[in-house]
């Protein structure tokens, strides 16, 4: 770790240079700054990606401590406070190696307003990096937050013709989490005296304030998530969002949930995220069955991954908060895999769509007829999405199921279930669109072409690799989630020992 | 050797399926065919160590080989590793052997379809898939190996994707098997509860340790290692279409017919047994769980054969057969004759095999025809087929010196004399499945082969299948013949504990194996005499008086329908499954999400909204400025908030 410049400022902030060179460069709406916009876009994410590669290699995974730290003073009594550990690592990392390929697939697809669709693009990244790296509550908030206003553009701007139900709903839900969260950080303030995390993770918050601070920060996780019920906004905002905007989404803005429980519900607010664990467990495990069922029914190839999205966050959210190894270890890994994952299935959805306009389940079939290529690797995702071993899914899928298991084994097992709901909705989705006979509409749609190969080639290899080699995923959070529970188990064990040695008259644990 | 016998199908599949089209039809099937020959040849050497290897000698513990690491996750290490033992020796053969035979049949008989590359791919990536499932040394590989060749079994069913029989019987096939995951994924994790482990040796080291815990589950305090035992069980329920979770195997036979020999006869629906030999520590340890699994074994060994008495399509026949062979082998799994199951696994792989790529031939003959009512009088144009045929046949029935009269002799004798409650249940259905099982396939013969024809075009057209199809077929007869006795002492006789080794368990009391030689005669004669009788009534009724089966079928027209619509499981299960969930799924969307939800929520709050702001600004510029106002006011308001609570 002898890097002596700022490598995590880098990677946060190159995109945004990237999107302040389009703005320069790019003058007008000619032929000429399209193509200008999308290669710098490219060659900034490019580049970004390469700089974050260079993290992982320097990253020492056997330590729990925060890495690549940057510390300067900043608005009085925040501070520009940046650092990876094993827990965030994985998704930055996730982040800048999508990007590029959301911006490829985009290429074609997008010809109004490239230059801001563009700009948009990198400002996000940026946010989202820093959403993941940053270590200061108040530098949370603004890149948490901020992640949501190029989102609510591209969805808004280049979004399909319910676009404005569709951000709407976004806003009122995401809204309401956030304005609680909001208030939960002014307390921890106003108890700790400081918003630096790092501080904050050791602080040990009094039960009281704990339960509160959880809920408000329950709220806007939990939309972000989506946990149900609070699930609705996300089927309508994956419909109405071009390809790439449903690909970040469903990667990586979803995974800021996840990372808020294991950056703040489980590490600082230990006992109320132990007395909160069964609302969380029945929550997922409603999400799993539900939404399966939902998905069963759906019409709409988007809403149909968007609902198994919900589902498969569920098994990341019941496995964080079974609190023990395989569980957190699992959610983690669940995150990442699904990104990738869900991330490739609404890119198979762009290709087809990109060719016929149409996202009705009903308008399509038989396209391996076609293209054989586009079938084998729609069928790799899809088993990918069904949990079968070998594919990233099952990875992620199994340690979470193991790990609630051994926490609730009502739960381990109910979550169980929609192993045979994932695959009853997913092989049918296949099937009508894949297999049957040629519709006379599609005679002449073409297979995969160069630029979409080089788009998948990557995905289908990862999901693979980490099927049968996880190890990198693994090992890199291994020490960070160990640490995690370290100190979570002794929070509950120092409050346990201090109900059983009150008198028996005290109430131990005060409940406001 | 043993990474080259499983990684060689591998590297087919791949070659096949990703450079197929490059290297064109010709060279995959090479290819494919020759890494498995190559892989079958392998397979014998190392079954030959163990079947020659003197008593006691050699390695009583299991090779391992490990490849790499899989998932480590705090106290959970798992690895890829691929473990041998004689078990495992046993299923190696079996799998390879009818795979590479069906890979060299398959050459002739796909022989036409533009899609060879691509089938001989799956083919071999069931093999591989198949094969990890018999080398595994822990609960997730074997788990990675189950649900890999319920993918390739998936893919070869609804092989010929433009048919919609044909995809809705792979995603049957698949979606069932995963009913029976779901179990088996339970009964891992609550090893990995129990034990903390999921890997056979400590698991297998710690199970007498576990005898007596109980696992709670939902609210039932159960005997833990019951609970667990069937949990797995569940999962080689669904594996190997036992009753109840029976429905998906008739329906595979939508699949190309060299894959329902393959796949769903001689290998893929054996898993089921294997899994319950391999965790032979496990379930004789406990008793209840036995139990369960000889009454499922006995109910599918009769039920399956009540239902291919009255079925008219050749392959159903072949496969509801199947599914009552596979019963029989989970009767001895029950009764604690693991070898004996095996055994029964052992020779059923190759006549079963053998009758349904004999089907093939006469399917071929018949230009895709499998409607036995159309066959008839074939024995004189494809006599050759015929000979195959009635060699299956009588292993199949338990011909005396055939293959099936030792290992089906061996299961019902193990029945009679098991110490189990449901020996005598299991005993029964046996013995009356050998008669059903008899008339049956008599039927099928006398129908397709004898009397008349019945479509003159088609007869007339008949003709023998290519030397590439007839040869696997001469194999698979010598197999249906040899496989018997020169294996009986290893698998039911004075051979098993120096043959298997450690890789069976046989509990203290248990000596199902020493007393099924001493059981009365008239009980080791049963399944012979139900043989004869079978044949005989066969004959009497579709040879000598074939008005007497139609006139059967019109007086008891009741029971001949519920045989025929296969007591009526599918439409039971649509019923109170398939519709339920779609009504439930629907319900759940249009009410809860939409109604509910969103009514009481955003649409509810934004239709109040809406009322107070609707011409006033547009979604571009209004919202989304509502929105980062709103942000900024909170950013202002926690400076503002810093400002004074600093000072």
């Amino acid at each position: 770790m002898s890097i002596n410049w700022p490598i995590l400022s880098v990677v946060t902030f190159l995109p945004l240079l990237g999107a302040l060179l389009i703005a320069l460069m790019a003058r007008g709406n000619s032929p000429v700054a399209r193509g200008t916009a999308r290669w710098v876009a490219l060659w900034a994410t490019l580049i970004t990606f390469a700089v974050s590669l260079i993290m992982v290699w320097r990253f020492d995974a056997t330590s729990a401590e925060f890495q690549f730290v940057e510390k300067l003073p900043w608005l009085g009594v925040a501070n520009y406070h940046m650092g990876v550990d094993g827990i965030s690592l994985p998704f930055v990392i996730l982040t800048t190696a999508l990007m590029p390929l959301c911006i490829l697939a985009s290429w074609t697809s997008i010809q109004t307003r490239v230059k801001e669709y563009m700009i948009a693009f990198l400002v996000l990244e940026t946010l989202m990096i820093g959403t993941f790296s940053a270590l200061d509550l108040v530098l949370f908030y603004l890149f948490f937050e901020g992640g949501l206003i190029p989102m609510f553009l591209i969805i808004g701007v280049w979004g399909g013709p319910r676009r404005v139900y569709a951000s709407f709903k976004f806003f009122l839900y995401t809204l309401a989490g956030s304005v609680l969260m909001l208030l939960a950080i002014m307390a921890m303030y106003w108890q700790a005296g400081t918003t630096d995390i790092v501080e904050l993770l050791r602080y040990g918050f009094p039960p009281g304030l704990q339960t509160w601070a959880w809920l408000a920060f329950f709220a806007s996780f939990a939309v972000k998530m989506p946990m149900w019920p609070v699930h609705t906004w996300l089927p309508d905002a994956h419909v109405e969002a071009p390809t790439a905007g449903s690909v970040i989404l469903a990667a990586i803005l979803l995974k800021m949930g996840g990372y808020g429980f294991l950056r703040f519900s489980l590490p600082m607010f230990p006992l109320a995220s132990q007395d909160f664990a069964p609302l969380v467990f029945a929550l997922s495990v409603v999400a799993i069955i539900y939404t399966s069922l939902v998905a069963l029914m759906q019409e709409d190839v988007k809403k149909l991954i968007a609902y198994s999205s919900v589902a498969h966050m569920g098994f990341v959210t019941m496995g964080i908060f079974a609190a023990n190894t395989q569980g957190v270890a699992g959610g983690i890994f669940q995150m990442i895999s699904h990104g990738i994952v869900s991330g490739a299935l609404f890119l198979c959805v762009g290709v087809v769509y990109d060719r016929m306009h149409t996202r009705e389940i009903a308008a399509y079939g038989g396209l391996v007829n076609r293209m054989p290529v586009y079938a084998f690797i729609f069928m790799v995702f899809t088993m990918a999405n069904v949990g079968l071993p070998g594919t990233s899914g099952f990875v992620g899928e199994f340690l979470a199921l193991i790990g609630a298991f051994k926490a609730n084994v009502v739960v381990g097992s109910l979550a169980t279930l929609g192993v045979i709901l994932s695959a009853g909705y997913a092989l049918w989705l296949y099937r009508k669109m894949v297999f049957g006979a040629l519709r006379p509409s599609m005679a002449g749609i073409r297979d995969i072409g160069w630029r979409e190969g080089v788009i998948f080639a990557p995905l289908v290899a990862l999901t693979i690799l980490f099927g049968v080699w996880p190890k990198p995923v693994l090992d890199m959070s291994s020490a960070s989630v160990a640490n995690l529970l370290d100190n979570y188990n002794r929070a509950i064990g120092v409050t346990k020992t201090a109900v059983t040695a009150a008198p028996p008259s005290g109430t131990g644990r005060a409940v406001p | 050797m043993i990474q080259a016998i499983v990684f060689f199908p591998l590297i087919g599949a791949l070659v096949a399926g990703l450079l197929g089209r490059l290297i064109g039809h010709k060279v995959s099937e090479y290819i494919t065919t020759g890494l498995l020959i190559a892989a079958a040849l392998l397979s014998w050497v190392v079954f030959a160590g163990y079947w020659f290897a003197p008593e006691g000698a050699g390695h009583a513990e299991a090779v391992k080989v490990e490849v790499m690491r899989w998932i480590q996750s705090g106290d959970l290490d798992l690895r890829w590793i691929l473990r041998v033992d004689t078990l495992t020796a046993v299923m190696l053969v079996v799998v390879t052997t009818v795979s590479s035979l069906v890979h060299v049949y398959s050459i002739g008989y796909m022989a036409d379809d533009p899609h060879r590359a691509r089938f001989f791919s799956y083919l071999s990536l069931f093999t591989f898939a198949m094969l990890m499932l018999v080398t595994a040394d822990n609960f997730l590989q074997m788990y990675f190996g189950w649900e890999g060749v319920g993918l390739a079994s998936y893919l070869l069913i609804g092989f010929w994707y433009n048919r919609p029989s044909a995809n809705a019987a792979a995603i049957k096939a698949f979606v069932v098997n995963r009913v029976g995951d779901f179990g088996f994924a339970l009964g891992i994790f609550a090893l990995f509860m129990m034990v903390g482990a999921v890997d056979f040796d400590t698991i297998f080291a710690q199970a007498p340790a576990m005898t007596g815990k109980t696992i709670n589950f939902f609210g039932w305090q159960a005997d833990a290692l019951t609970l667990i035992c069937l949990l797995l069980f569940m999962g080689a329920m669904g594996k190997s279409a036992q009753f109840l979770l029976h429905t998906w195997l008739p329906d595979a036979m939508e699949g190309p017919t060299p894959v329902s020999a393959l796949i769903h006869a001689a290998t893929m629906v054996t898993a089921g047994v294997f899994m319950v030999a391999r965790l032979s520590p496990l379930f004789e340890l406990a008793p209840n769980a036995q139990t369960f699994v000889m009454f499922i074994g006995a109910t599918t060994a009769l039920f399956a054969a009540t239902i291919g008495l009255v079925q008219n399509d050749i392959k159903r026949i072949v496969a509801y057969s199947t599914c009552s062979q596979l019963g029989y082998m989970f009767v001895a799994m029950g009764a604690g004759a693991y070898s004996v199951g095996m055994f029964h696994l052992f020779t059923h792989a190759f006549f079963k095999a053998l009758l349904f790529l004999g089907s093939g031939a006469v399917i071929h003959a018949m230009h895709h025809e499998q409607d036995i009512r159309n066959m008839g009088g074939l024995k004189d144009r494809i006599p050759f087929t015929y000979a195959m045929m009635l060699v299956g046949t009588l292993a199949l029935t338990g011909f005396p010196l055939t293959a099936g009269y030792f290992s089906k002799d061996a299961i019902i004798e193990a029945a009679f004399v098991a110490k189990s409650p449901m020996a005598i249940y299991a005993f029964t259905c046996t013995v009356v499945a050998a008669l059903l099982t008899s008339f049956y396939s008599w039927r099928l013969i006398f129908k397709t082969f004898h009397g008349e024809p019945h479509d003159r075009k088609h007869w007339k057209e008949a003709h023998e299948a290519p030397m590439v199809m007839l040869v696997p077929l001469v194999f698979l007869a010598i197999g249906s013949v040899a496989a018997g006795y020169p294996f009986k002492d290893v698998f039911a006789g004075n051979g098993v504990a120096g043959f298997f080794r450690d890789s069976l368990t046989f509990a203290k009391g248990n000596t199902v194996l020493e007393d099924l030689h001493h059981v009365p005669l008239i009980v080791a004669l049963s399944p012979t005499i139900m043989m004869a009788i079978g044949f005989v009534i066969a004959w009497h009724f579709y040879i000598r008086r074939p008005d007497i089966p139609v006139e059967l079928a019109r007086q008891h027209d009741g029971l001949y329908r519920f045989l025929l619509n296969k007591w009526y499981f599918d439409e039971l299960y649509d019923f109170i499954f398939v519709r339920p969930a779609k009504w439930l799924g629907r319900a759940l969307w249009k009410g809860g999400d939409g109604w509910l939800i969103d009514g009481f929520g955003p649409d509810g709050i934004s239709a109040r909204v809406l009322d107070v702001t609707r011409n006033v600004v547009r979604l571009q510029t209004g919202y989304l400025y509502h929105y980062a106002f709103a942000m900024l006011i909170g950013a202002a308001a926690f400076i503002t908030y810093f400002m004074f609570a600093v000072r």
